[in-house]
């Protein structure tokens, strides 16, 4: 039958073979797609408009929340000291993951092991790299500030004095730098030599060959890190929850790490607003969103795509 | 040998030096915890990388204050599980984008990508009131059933690799009268093994790792995963709790060694499969 269809040309039949196929293949998708992203989307800006406990059914409440949200100093405090870890974090996090690229690309043969070194700590679960934070950027005895003491500098209490939290998580987010490190140094190694030939020959250093060639062509990647990285530093979550929240008493540097996610989770289901939660929700995706709109419209005037079709 | 290949090779010694400095200064904190964890408590803060008094204690004792076998089998099998899940969806949906024509694709692929850039935390409490509705809320059915019906990044990943199959075999199977079914499960599948192991092994490393969702969906101690146990372990033996570090440290051990296992299990797929994500997004 099927070897008719085809010698016989009927192209709808054909056709519709081929998109009854396709649908049956992606159609778990599709269902997942409208009861684990559409629905949940179109419920929590219902449940944004009500105040709701899980306990007793939402009632309608209007834009009450959003007004709340405008006037809570809590929302202010995270939205706050997620913004400054981002400006902070983001950009210490892809310089680092860039200059360590660029000395792997130095290495030659060797580079494949050193690759493997530093992709290692991102293995680690985010909890237990926030129980290094507390022990390793431990002010009196931690081993960061006895190193930094062999230099002859007295470090700061990264873990207790709210000033040096969010530096601290920034640092400790370094380790797990191996994934930038290896996606941009398959940029590295995908830059033609000939590039490198040709300034060469022009008499450019490295600074200068840097500068003008390897940059340019491996921004559509260094875009890509910043983006990804961006997103994942506004949702900030494990490492400080386990060192700095729980179910101990231990609020001694609360407000310094209260991350806006963070407190939405503390608001759903330590309280019990989901209406105000789900609110919460809705401001954290228009900021990110926002954010991404504007790197997608500065990446325009800075990336650099070769002609590549897929 | 050229004097400028010489040149270049005694420039190499520099870079050597500083990427073994960067060596130490990266794995240092993973031999500082193992060393911590055979530390006596007094000894934990003194940073020397051999024990003075090497000791196994510490195991015993978070063996014996926390249901740690418990635990590492529950997210034994909730990793299980939501790896196999989410590895056989995304491949027949990337499959579905890949391989057939229909109207609409573009627009629904667009749509997958679009899903990508949502930050999780919006969809936490509605996802969270759908699994409370059907009674799952205390199980770990909400850590990997979502897995069932493909992930958009993985979807994108696999997709990749099976737009770079050739046709023609695929045509000339289906002249041989080949379902679609099996072409995809005895064709594209083997072909694209490597792809679909590093899906594995992604999904494996974040669902190990994970701490939110059983945060969300955990309550019953004897129902944790690792992770969420180990955040209850810092909350009774950390800073606000009785400050035995030793047991946190251990427990630290216990969580990670898993995932070093893992990667060194799946290196090649690992790195190689990162580097492509970047290249190819």
């Amino acid at each position: 039958m099927g070897r008719e269809a085809v010698t016989s040309p009927r192209p709808s039949a054909r056709a519709r073979r081929e998109r009854n196929a396709g649908l049956a293949f992606i159609s778990p998708w599709i269902f997942g797609f409208l009861v684990f992203t559409a629905w949940p989307i179109i419920y929590s800006a219902y449940l944004s408009l009500t105040d709701y406990d899980v306990l007793t059914d939402p009632s309608f409440v209007g834009l009450e929340n959003y007004e709340r949200m405008v006037q809570d100093p809590q929302v202010r405090l995270a939205l706050w000291n997620t913004l400054q870890y981002t400006l902070l974090q983001v950009p210490l996090y892809v310089v680092v993951a860039l200059a360590l690229a660029l000395l792997l690309h130095q290495a030659g043969r060797a580079s494949g092991f050193f690759r493997t070194a530093f992709f290692v700590p991102k293995m680690t679960p985010p909890v237990a790299v926030g129980v290094l934070l507390l022990l390793l950027f431990n002010g009196e005895y931690g081993l960061v500030n006895e190193a930094l003491g062999a230099l002859g500098i007295d470090g700061p209490s990264w873990t207790t004095d709210p000033d040096w939290i969010k530096p601290g998580l920034a640092l400790v987010s370094l380790w797990s730098v191996g994934a930038a490190v290896v996606i941009l140094l398959a940029a590295l190694q995908d830059v033609p030599v000939e590039l490198y030939d040709a300034a060469r020959v022009d008499g450019a250093g490295w600074w200068r060959r840097t500068r003008t060639v390897t940059l340019p062509m491996i921004s559509g990647a260094l875009f890509f890190v910043t983006v990804v990285n961006t997103i994942a530093a506004f949702q900030m979550f494990t490492e400080a929850y386990s060192a700095y929240f729980g179910a101990g008493n231990s609020t001694y540097a609360n407000d310094a790490a209260l991350f806006y996610v963070i407190y939405l989770f503390r608001e759903g289901f330590a309280e019990l607003h989901m209406g105000y939660a789900s609110a919460l929700a809705w401001l954290l995706f228009v900021v990110i969103m926002l954010v991404t709109a504007v790197q997608l419209l500065v990446s325009r005037k800075l990336v650099y795509y070769e002609g590549e079709q897929r | 040998m050229s004097a400028a290949t010489q040149r270049r090779r005694w420039t190499r010694v520099p870079v050597l030096v500083a990427l073994v400095a960067l060596t130490v200064v990266f794995v240092y904190p993973l031999v500082w915890l193992l060393s911590a964890s055979l530390k006596p408590r007094a000894e934990i803060f003194d940073n020397r990388l051999i024990p003075r008094h090497p000791t196994l204690e510490n195991y015993l004792t978070v063996w014996e204050s926390a249901p740690l076998a418990l635990w590492l089998g529950n997210t034994l099998v909730v990793t299980a599980l939501a790896a196999t899940a989410v590895t056989v969806s995304s491949a027949l949906v990337a499959w579905g984008f890949a391989h057939y024509r229909f109207r609409g694709r573009g627009p629904l692929f667009g749509l997958v990508l679009a899903t990508m850039m949502l930050p999780g935390a919006v969809t936490l409490i509605p996802t969270y009131l759908i699994w409370h509705q059907l009674g799952f809320v205390g199980t770990h059915v909400p850590l990997w059933a979502q897995n069932l019906f493909a992930s958009a990044f993985y979807v994108f990943l696999l997709r990749q690799f099976f737009l770079s199959l050739p046709r023609e075999p695929f045509e000339a199977a289906r002249l041989d009268g080949a379902s679609e079914w099996k072409l995809f499960w005895l064709v594209a599948v083997p072909l694209c093994r490597p792809a679909l192991v590093l899906t594995f092994l992604f999904e494996a490393q974040a669902s190990w790792t994970d701490l939110m969702r059983p945060l969300v969906y955990l309550q019953d101690t004897s129902t944790f995963t690792v992770p969420r146990g180990l955040k209850a372990v810092i909350d009774q033996f950390g800073p606000g709790g009785e400050s035995q570090w030793e047991v946190v440290v251990t427990a630290s051990v216990i969580t990670t060694v898993p995932m070093i296992l893992l990667f060194f299990a799946g290196q090649r797929y690992f790195v190689q499969g990162i580097a492509t994500t970047g290249s190819k997004g």
